[in-house]
C-alpha cells in the first residue's frame, strides 16, 4: 500500500467519525444540537493539528522519539501564565474579561518562557534525554503546583468567576477563543511554510543539517516558537493532554514508516483526530460520561511510554 | 549542620506551631488553664505537631531505605509508585468493604503499597543499563499509569472527591481521635535504625551481600515492608506529601556523607523540620485561611529536586 493509499484510508475513517460525532441521533432538537456540536468538532480538529504537528517538529528538532512539548510540561507552563495573569491583574480587569486578549497576552509570554527556558535546558542538560524527560516530567508537576499554589492565593469568591471560563478539558471546550485559534493555526501554517523544506534535513541532526547549508540555530529558534504557539491553542482549546502526542506520533511512525515529513504531518495530525473523536464517541456512547479522555489516554500512553522507555534503553 | 541545631529549630518551630491558628492561644492562658484554650490545644494543635513530626519523619527515612536498598539516590516513594498504590489501596478498600474501618484501609493499602513496591523493583532488575536518572523516569510513569486506575475507578463509583482529598495531603483535618493510626510507624522506624547497617551491605548488590553471610532476600522484603507501611499510613491519615523522602535524604547525604546509621537520625530531623516549616507557611500566607501541605512541599519539593538533578554532577548524586 503506498503513502496515498494510506492516507486516504484514513482521512476516510476520520471523515466517519466526525460524521457519526455530528449526526447521531440527532433527533427533532437539531437546530440547537448541530451547532453546539460543530463548534466542538472544530475545536477538536485544531486540537489535533496543534498537537500532531507541534510534537512531530518538536521530536525534528531534538532529535528523538520520546521526548514531547507536552511531556517536558509546555501545557502546565500556559496553566501557570494563565493564572499568573488572574493574579496579578485580578479577574475584572480587561485583560481578563476579553478572553482573546487574555489569550494573546499568554501566547506572548509563552514564546518567550519557552525560549528562554528550553534553550537553558538544552544547553545544560544537553545530550542526556533521561535527564531532560525526568526535569521535564517534573517541572510539570512543579508548574502545576504553583499554579493550584496560585489558585489558592487568589480570592476564592474572584477564581470561581475566572476557573470555569479560562481552564478547558475536551468536555468543556473553549469555543470563546475558536475563531482566534483558527486564525492562529491559518497563521503558523503559512509561517511555517517557509521552513516546512528543512525538516527532512533536520532529522538527520545537527552536524548534517549545517554541513548541507542550513542555518541550524536559526530554524529551530523559528520552530521552537511555531512549537511554543501550537502547544498554547491546543490547551487553551481543550485542556493539557500529556501523552495524546507521544501515542499519535508513533503509531503514525509504524503506520507509514518513514521519514518524510510531508506524509507524517498528515498521519499524524488524523491520528490524532481519530483518537480524540473515536475516544470521545467511546466515552459518550460506551462508557456514558463514566470516565473521561483524559484518563483513558494517560493510562494507554503511560504504558506506552514505559514500554518505548525500556525498549530504548538497550540502544541508548 | 549538628544535629542539636536540628533539634533546636524543630523544638522552636513545634512551640510556634502550636500558637498559630484562628483561634488565638496566649502561652500566658496555660497557666490560667483556661477551658477553651487548653481544649483546642489538646483536640487539635498538639495532634496536628505530633502528626507533621511522625509524618515528615518517616516520609523521610522511608525515602533514605529505598534509595539505599535500590543504590539510587532518586528513589523514593513518589518516583516508585509506592505512594499511588497506597492510594489505590484505600480505593479497592471502600469498593469492597462498604464501612471500611481505617484499620482495614490501612491493611490494604500496605498490601497495595508492598505489591507496588515489589513489581517496581522487579521492572528494575529487568533493566539492564541502570541510569540513575532512568530509573526514577520510569518509576515516576509507573505512579502515573496506576494513578489513573484509580481514576478511573474513583470516576465508576462516585468516589473522586474522596481519592482527590488523598491526593492532597493536609494537616488541617487532624484531629485528636483521627490520627492515632500514623503511631504505628513509629516502631518501624526503629526497626530501620536496627537494620541501617544490614540495608547497605543489601545495596551493594546480591552476590556482594552474599559473601558477606547476609539473608539478602530477607533483608529487601524487611526493607520494602516498612517503607510500605510508613507509606500507607501517612496516606491514609495525611494524604499524599509529594517528593519528600526524596529531596530530605538528599539535603543530608549532600552535608553529611553517605553513612547509613549515621545519617538516620539526620534524615529524621530534618524531615520534620523541613514538613513543620513547610505547614507554618502554608498556615500564614492566607491568614485565615491555609495552603495545603502537598502544595507547599510539592512547590518547593519539585524545585528543589530540579536544582539536585542539575548538580548533581557536583554533588556526585
Amino acid at each position: 500500500m503506498g503513502y496515498r493509499a494510506k492516507l486516504s484510508i484514513l482521512s476516510a475513517f476520520a471523515v466517519l467519525l466526525i460524521g457519526i460525532f455530528l449526526f447521531m441521533g440527532l433527533g427533532s432538537n437539531w437546530d440547537y444540537a448541530l451547532p453546539r456540536r460543530t463548534v466542538k468538532i472544530l475545536a477538536i480538529i485544531i486540537t489535533s493539528i496543534a498537537i500532531g504537528f507541534s510534537t512531530l517538529v518538536f521530536q525534528t528538532i531534538t532529535n528523538n522519539r520520546i521526548l514531547t512539548p507536552n511531556i517536558l510540561g509546555l501545557d502546565s507552563l500556559y496553566l501557570l501564565i494563565q493564572t499568573f495573569l488572574v493574579f496579578l491583574f485580578g479577574s475584572t480587569h480587561v485583560t481578563m474579561l476579553n478572553k482573546n486578549v487574555n489569550f494573546a497576552i499568554s501566547l506572548c509570554f509563552m514564546m518567550l518562557f519557552a525560549l528562554i527556558f528550553y534553550q537553558l535546558l538544552f544547553k545544560r542538560a544537553g545530550k542526556d534525554i533521561y535527564l531532560l524527560l525526568l526535569i521535564g516530567l517534573i517541572l510539570g508537576t512543579f508548574f502545576g503546583s504553583l499554579t493550584s499554589f496560585m489558585q489558592v492565593l487568589i480570592d476564592p469568591n474572584e477564581f470561581l468567576i475566572v476557573q470555569d471560563r479560562m481552564f478547558a478539558s475536551i468536555n468543556n471546550v473553549n469555543t470563546d477563543l475558536l475563531y482566534l485559534s483558527i486564525v492562529g493555526i491559518f497563521l503558523v501554517g503559512l509561517y511555517t511554510l517557509k521552513y516546512a523544506k528543512y525538516l527532512d534535513v533536520l532529522a538527520l541532526g545537527r552536524e548534517h543539517a549545517v554541513n548541507l547549508g542550513v542555518d541550524f540555530d536559526l530554524v529551530v529558534k523559528r520552530l521552537l516558537i511555531i512549537v511554543a504557539v501550537l502547544v498554547s491553542i491546543s490547551t487553551a482549546l481543550t485542556g493539557p493532554m500529556t501523552f495524546l502526542g507521544l501515542l499519535v506520533i508513533n503509531v503514525a511512525r509504524e503506520f507509514f514508516k518513514t521519514y518524510k515529513h510531508s506524509i507524517l504531518t498528515a498521519g499524524t495530525i488524523l491520528f490524532a483526530l481519530i483518537a480524540l473523536v473515536g475516544g470521545q464517541l467511546l466515552i459518550e456512547k460506551v462508557f456514558t460520561f463514566s470516565t473521561t479522555l483524559s484518563v483513558v489516554i494517560n493510562f494507554i500512553g503511560g504504558i506506552y511510554f514505559i514500554y518505548l522507555l525500556l525498549k530504548e534503553n538497550r540502544s541508548w | 549542620m549538628k544535629k542539636r541545631y536540628l533539634l533546636l529549630a524543630l523544638v522552636i518551630l513545634s512551640i510556634a506551631s502550636l500558637f498559630i491558628g484562628v483561634k488565638e492561644i496566649h502561652p500566658i492562658d496555660l497557666f490560667y488553664f483556661k477551658d477553651e484554650e487548653t481544649q483546642i490545644l489538646l483536640i487539635s494543635r498538639i495532634p496536628r505537631v505530633i502528626s507533621i513530626i511522625i509524618a515528615g519523619t518517616s516520609i523521610s527515612i522511608a525515602g533514605l531505605i529505598m534509595q539505599q536498598l535500590s543504590r539510587n539516590k532518586f528513589v523514593s516513594p513518589t518516583t516508585a509508585g509506592t505512594m499511588d498504590s497506597a492510594r489505590l489501596g484505600i480505593l479497592v478498600a471502600m469498593m469492597v468493604f462498604a464501612n471500611a474501618s481505617p484499620l482495614q484501609k490501612m491493611m490494604v493499602a500496605f498490601l497495595f503499597a508492598l505489591l507496588g513496591t515489589f513489581i517496581f523493583i522487579n521492572i528494575l532488575n529487568k533493566i539492564k543499563y541502570k541510569d540513575a536518572v532512568f530509573v526514577p523516569l520510569v518509576g515516576l510513569m509507573f505512579g502515573n499509569i496506576i494513578g489513573s486506575i484509580t481514576t478511573f475507578f474513583a470516576y465508576k463509583n462516585n468516589l473522586i472527591q474522596n481519592v482527590a482529598s488523598w491526593l492532597e495531603g493536609d494537616f488541617s483535618l487532624i484531629m485528636k481521635g483521627q490520627y492515632e493510626l500514623l503511631y504505628i510507624s513509629i516502631p518501624f522506624i526503629f526497626i530501620a535504625y536496627f537494620y541501617a547497617n544490614k540495608f547497605t551491605v543489601a545495596g551493594m548488590g546480591e552476590e556482594f551481600s552474599k559473601n558477606l553471610g547476609l539473608n539478602y532476600k530477607q533483608v529487601m522484603n524487611i526493607g520494602l515492608i516498612i517503607v510500605a507501611f510508613i507509606t500507607s499510613s501517612v496516606v491514609l491519615t495525611v494524604g499524599t506529601i509529594p517528593f519528600l523522602g526524596l529531596v530530605v535524604p538528599n539535603i543530608v547525604s549532600i552535608y553529611n556523607g553517605d553513612h547509613l546509621k549515621k545519617n538516620l537520625p539526620h534524615t529524621a530531623l530534618l524531615g520534620a523540620v523541613f514538613v513543620m516549616a513547610c505547614d507554618i507557611l502554608g498556615r500564614v500566607i492566607i491568614y485565615p485561611y491555609e495552603i495545603s501541605i502537598s502544595l507547599t512541599v510539592g512547590v518547593i519539593g519539585s524545585a528543589l529536586f530540579v536544582y539536585l538533578l542539575m548538580r548533581r554532577k557536583v554533588y556526585g548524586l
